[in-house]
């Protein structure tokens, strides 16, 4: 069993080239990225995010997630003591041409986006036998 | 409360609003206040107070919530369920056991809490006790 203790990280604002046009602040997603034989999988945590209020598009193999806060939850709370900041969520990520973009399936659950982008049929490994 | 309405500088007020109280002296006063995981943040909604806890892909029979006086011990375990044959490329997330304590400055009803997991995210709802709601004193 895995017993090491968990920590809290500091939440990273995104630094982006163009300057959004609100003003408001947006955050990158702790993302743990993992590859089996089959696909790549993108595992992004996005805390008090809903489904309706993600959007996911590849552009010029360019994956970008956005995901927008619904802060209408916070009207008529005071804060009295904070110890993290809230906002949207965006990161993106270029993809090797080795994947199947029409295939990308994107999962949330519990906070957490989960993206399986399967690999195109010539980038799957293949065993050579030894002749 | 219309200070979150207007949708353009909505957000940006309520995150104006959340980084004048970080790390407030509101908990400061016990042991146990600060740090730690999970971030809490807590708000007050009339004579409430709620706790709002991020916690991102818990199972819920991990997360272990108690209360006594005024004292709420939040523990449990995230682990990760990925496959095992799989090459890791990126690693952020942090994963392994918790065990958090806070002790709020007014006593509250410990029967009456209520606590939601939705979305990642750990709401508490906490009722002040019956001897810390305010009195009115009628003038005799």
């Amino acid at each position: 069993m895995d017993q090491q203790e968990i920590q809290t990280q500091q939440k990273r604002e995104v630094e982006s080239r163009q300057e959004s046009t609100i003003a408001a602040r947006s955050f990158v997603p702790l993302t743990d990225i993992f590859e089996d034989d089959h696909a790549l999988t993108i595992v992004m945590e996005m805390p008090g995010i809903q489904r309706d209020n993600v959007d996911v598009r590849v552009e010029n193999n360019i994956l970008t997630l956005e995901a927008r806060l619904d802060y209408s939850k916070y009207q008529g709370l005071k804060p009295v003591y904070t110890e993290y900041n809230v906002g949207n969520y965006t990161r993106s990520f270029e993809l090797s041409g080795k994947i199947n973009q029409d295939a990308i399936r994107a999962e949330l659950t519990d906070g957490v986006m989960t993206l399986t982008l399967p690999k195109a049929e010539s980038a799957k490994p293949r065993r050579i036998p030894i002749s | 409360m219309a200070a979150y309405s207007d949708p353009f500088s909505a957000l940006l007020a309520l995150q104006r609003a959340l980084e004048s109280r970080i790390a407030s002296g509101w908990l400061a006063r016990s042991p146990s206040g600060m740090g730690g995981y999970p971030p809490i943040n807590i708000f007050q909604q009339g004579d409430n107070f709620v706790a709002i806890i991020e916690l991102p892909g818990m199972e819920r029979n991990n997360l272990h919530i108690e209360a006594k006086e005024n004292t709420i011990r939040i523990h449990g375990n995230k682990s990760q369920n990925y496959p095992k044959e799989v090459s890791v490329h990126r690693r952020e997330r942090g994963f392994g056991a918790f065990d958090r304590t806070i002790t709020l400055p007014i006593p509250v009803d410990a029967n009456a809490i209520r606590a939601e997991y939705n979305d990642g995210i750990l709401a508490l709802f906490l009722p002040p006790a019956e001897s810390a709601k305010p009195r009115s004193i009628e003038i005799s």
